[in-house]
């Protein structure tokens, strides 16, 4: 019962951050009196590139989006409504595309790359923290965590790009960018998976190496609470080994806190991996907003934004509603 | 005895120098940090001294240059000299930094101290907005924004008021859980109970028990703000014409400095943005083995 | 009667910031099997420290100087690490002071205690070790099923309890409880002290009780030891402690406790307790000692056995009993 309250709670948070972020959506761009959305969009129609049909279309769908027309209460209803419909209107540069024919060609690059990306740090993380809090653990392997540390600054965006000089331009020992070679049409083989693996080293690790530093750090913090527990002691006091006193009551308790920190790190893991992905050309989320934020492709723009953030939110609270399987203490 | 007690400050003063020293040989992480801080300032100001700020600005010098004697950290392809770029972009980045920075910390501050001390609906307010906005990933809000302006009105102080927006939930958080621990304390019951009114707790026992706090939420803020303004530049969403450390990098990119062989271009940026955010990271990791004495213990 | 446990010449120093502090300076104690004694003096007189050392449990910056600790004829300052970790528990155990905060929050009760078994007996079958902790749990008046609870559904009393339950898990032959009481009510108090009390008569162990609660720890103990400054003030039998104490310190602490007859007048120990990096030369309680003589400040009073069984490091008795 109590757990129906808490998901019920949880789920109308949900809603209020989603109406929130959506909000935001609508009102920033009117905040400017000059309504320079509606001005560039001109000047990208005359630039050409779409036919005047294609145009008019386009410009409806803006209108139905904005309708500019319309009393401003009128068009936020209308906003509101078509998001409830999932709509989140067409491509100003790749028309007929809608906003989410997009998201879902970009999605699961985005997904793959950062899924990856997210749990291997966060397990190298919070090993090297661990360790480094742990004052029984020889010195040279406590050590190792120290330069994460000092990475723990360095965005992700930089790490790319330093490593696609190093590894990349000078040694060659990985492709410059792209998803698979140029040339190479998509098909399921293993040299094309080998491939497409070989793309994949540099964005994750400067992902990686870029996300490592903070869960050190952290975990670092936390472990040297914990170690200095009661229980940790106790269990020293009933002969254990140093090892299972590590894993089952130092490492255990020292992670509960981090399952909540990856929650709250999702949105700026979210970030650097769409700069990342920009900066090699990946075909994922961030080449989208990318190209979209370079060609002022509006709607693109907010519907991926509003799609992370809805995204964000949604995990943050589903690892919310799991936290208790980890914490006997909340469970209900 | 009088003589005593005026000799002592004298004495004490003279033995802080050595102890923050003393305690800066110990905290390396700090002393380090700091000292990439200097060398930084000192880079820029002796840039700014040597060279004209204008030769940043494109079509000021032959393009595509590598590092030579003449430009001794190369041209752009733009012809940008890029010593006097770093110089000024260098201290565009300190200027945003420290500016958004600052005023995020004070809102912070300010809606920490009134959320905590004063509590009720208040509190429940500022509380309950502070938490909707944690899941929306700011930056993403920061490039609606920086989007729907137009760019070329886009200015360094823009820049930063842009990135102060989105910037104040986490000093006003961490200030409020402080000053909410503080309340409870009993040196602040016992200044109650003796008479103080609340100017005087908030500004005699508490303030001076925050500035810890203060301080390392103003770093905290100092490196986000230089984050944010540089992931916004590097998406292009900066001021175009300046030459802000991520817009070198934005340009850079999109003229494919690599494939060229224009390698200094890029990285020249992104190592001065290493040793920035680089040295602010060491400091609050300094900081924070001050205001939370169990880090250090575990050295 | 059969000697279990003895201690010789136990030093422990900690080397702080500030200096060497002298934690614990040649304490020497012999316990026979069955015997319960009591461990009683002032915060950071070495109580604690004597128990982390017994365990071989002092960290960095303390060491154990030197001196022997011998449980059933094995000295386990001579152990290797490993030979430790095994003697831990199963010959020696220690029943912790903060027992609210002991037990693994995400653990449960019995996960706890198959771990302290299996890491001292691998040939035991998953079955037959569970049944162990069941009876150990059923030996401390706990129902079976705490076996699978967690430690937040269990009250202060029930968590203390399970800590002597995995203590005695082993059998061993002697067990320290630091101020096993603290933090439970009065009526709490009791009952964990009856139950220490039953679990040493069942397996026949010897007790060390380290406690601030005179008046509790009296009930329960054959004899009490008076700790100063990191040594032994005086070892006798409960009666002689109370009706006849003889080091000045063990007076002062015995006239100290409240009772009918003084009722209103509070004797205090006039003086500080001396800071362990700084102590004083000789006899460290000759600052505080009403009958302070010359040949205390300079000389070390050794713990000796007096006239009636007591032993005492005092220079007011005479060399030989």
């Amino acid at each position: 019962m109590a757990f129906a309250r808490l998901l019920i709670r949880r789920l109308l948070f949900l809603l209020v951050v989603i109406w929130a972020a959506s909000t935001i959506t609508f009102f920033v761009p009117r905040l400017s009196p000059r309504n320079p959305v509606r001005e560039r969009f001109a000047a990208l129609a005359r630039s050409g590139g779409f036919s005047p049909t294609d145009l008019e279309k386009i410009i409806a769908a803006y209108n139905t989006k904005f309708g500019f027309d319309k009393p401003l209460w009128r068009q936020y209803t209308d906003y509101v409504g078509s998001l409830a419909r999932l709509d989140l209107g067409l491509s100003a540069n790749q028309y007929p595309k809608t906003v989410i024919q997009l998201i879902q060609e970009s999605l699961p690059w985005t997904i793959t790359l950062l899924l990856t990306t997210t749990i291997l740090s966060f397990i190298i993380g919070n090993l090297l923290g661990a360790v480094a809090a742990w004052p029984r653990a020889p010195n040279w392997l406590r050590s190792i965590a120290t330069p994460f540390m000092l990475l723990q600054g360095v965005p992700p965006i930089i790490l790319a790009v330093l490593l696609l000089f190093f590894l990349g331009f000078k040694l060659k020992l990985a492709p410059l960018g792209g998803a698979y070679s140029i040339g190479v049409i998509p098909h399921f083989s293993a040299t094309f998976v080998w491939d497409l693996f070989k793309h994949q080293i540099l964005p994750a690790l400067s992902l990686i190496f870029g996300s490592v530093g903070g869960w050190v750090l952290s975990m670092r913090g936390m472990g040297v609470t914990i170690q200095g527990e009661d229980y940790v002691i106790f269990a020293e006091h009933k002969g254990l080994h140093g090892f299972t006193i590590f894993r089952d009551y130092f490492l255990r308790n020292a992670l509960l806190p981090q399952v909540t920190g990856l929650a709250l790190a999702l949105g700026s893991v979210i970030t650097s991996g769409i700069l990342v992905e920009g900066v090699f050309g990946l075909p994922g989320l961030g080449s989208v907003l990318g190209a979209a934020i370079q060609s002022n492709d509006f709607l693109v723009i907010y519907g991926i934004v509003l799609f992370i953030t809805v995204s964000v939110a949604t995990m943050m609270v589903i690892v919310e509603l799991l936290y208790p399987l980890l914490d006997p203490r909340i469970r209900v | 005895m009088t003589t005593i007690a005026i000799s002592q400050p004298r004495v004490q003063q003279r033995s802080r120098m050595g102890q923050i020293f003393r305690y800066l040989r110990r905290n390396k992480s700090l002393a380090v940090g700091i000292f990439i801080i200097f060398l930084l300032i000192a880079f820029t100001v002796i840039g700014l001294l040597t060279i004209s700020p204008s030769k940043a600005y494109p079509l000021q010098a032959a393009s595509k240059k590598p590092p030579s004697l003449k430009y001794p950290l190369g041209t752009d392809f733009f012809g940008r000299n890029l010593y006097a770029a770093m110089a000024v972009g260098m201290w565009q980045t300190a200027l945003i930094g420290v500016l958004a920075g600052a005023i995020g910390t004070m809102i912070g501050v300010v809606l920490g101290f009134t959320s905590a001390y004063f509590g009720g609906p208040l509190d429940a307010a500022i509380k309950g907005i502070c938490q909707i906005l944690t899941p929306i990933p700011g930056f993403l809000i920061q490039v609606i924004i920086a989007g729907s302006i137009d760019k070329r009105s886009v200015t360094i102080y823009t820049m930063a008021f842009i990135v102060v927006l989105l910037a104040w939930m986490g000093p006003t958080l961490v200030i409020r859980s402080q000053v909410l621990t503080m309340k409870e304390r009993q040196f602040v019951s016992v200044a109650k109970l003796s008479g103080v009114g609340p100017m005087g707790i908030i500004f005699g026992e508490i303030m001076p028990n925050l500035l810890p706090f203060i301080a390392a939420a103003f770093v905290g803020q100092v490196f986000y703000s230089i984050f944010a303004s540089f992931y916004l530049a590097v998406l292009g969403l900066g001021p175009l014409r300046e030459p802000l450390l991520g817009n070198i990098i934005w340009s850079a990119n999109g003229q494919g400095a690599f494939f060229n062989g224009w390698w200094w271009w890029p990285i020249e940026p992104a190592v001065a943005m290493i040793l920035i955010l680089g040295s602010l990271a060491l400091i609050n990791i300094g900081l924070d083995e001050v205001a939370n004495p169990r880090v250090r213990k575990a050295e | 009667m059969t000697t279990v446990l003895q201690v010789n010449n136990l030093q422990v120093t900690y080397y702080t910031d500030s200096g060497r502090a002298r934690a614990l300076d040649g304490v020497n104690l012999t316990l026979n099997s069955g015997e319960k004694l009591g461990l009683v003096g002032e915060s950071g007189s070495g109580k604690s420290t004597m128990a982390l050392a017994m365990m071989r449990m002092i960290k960095l910056p303390g060491r154990i100087e030197g001196g022997q600790v011998i449980v059933d004829g094995n000295d386990l300052m001579a152990l290797s690490e490993e030979e430790m970790l095994n003697a831990r528990l199963s010959e020696i155990t220690y029943i912790p002071q903060g027992a609210m905060n002991s037990l693994n929050p995400v653990m449960r009760i019995g996960a706890q205690m198959v771990d302290a078994i299996k890491a001292h007996d691998s040939k035991s079958s998953k079955s037959a070790i569970e049944e162990r902790c069941m009876e150990a749990l059923e030996s401390v008046d706990l129902g079976r099923n705490v076996f699978r609870m967690f430690a937040h559904e269990l009250s202060g009393g029930m968590k203390q309890r399970v800590c002597i339950a995995i203590g005695i898990l082993l059998k061993p032959s002697v067990i320290i409880a630091d101020e096993p009481t603290s933090a439970l009510d009065v009526v709490t108090q009791r009952q964990v002290m009856e139950t220490i009390d039953r679990v040493q008569k069942d397996i026949g162990c010897a007790v060390i009780l380290i406690g601030h609660d005179m008046g509790l720890m009296c009930q329960f103990v054959d004899k009490v030891a008076v700790m100063y400054a990191g040594r032994l003030a005086e070892v006798s039998t409960v009666r002689q402690m109370f009706s006849d104490p003889k080091h000045p310190y063990a007076q002062a602490l015995i006239s100290s406790l409240p009772s009918l007859e003084n009722k209103g007048v509070f004797h205090g120990i006039p003086g500080l307790a001396p800071s362990l990096l700084r102590l004083p030369s000789g006899c460290t309680f000759h600052p505080r000692c009403p009958h302070v003589m010359e040949v205390c400040k300079t000389t070390v009073p050794a713990l000796r056995t007096v006239p009636g069984g007591a032993q005492v490091a005092c220079h007011l008795y005479p060399e030989k009993a």
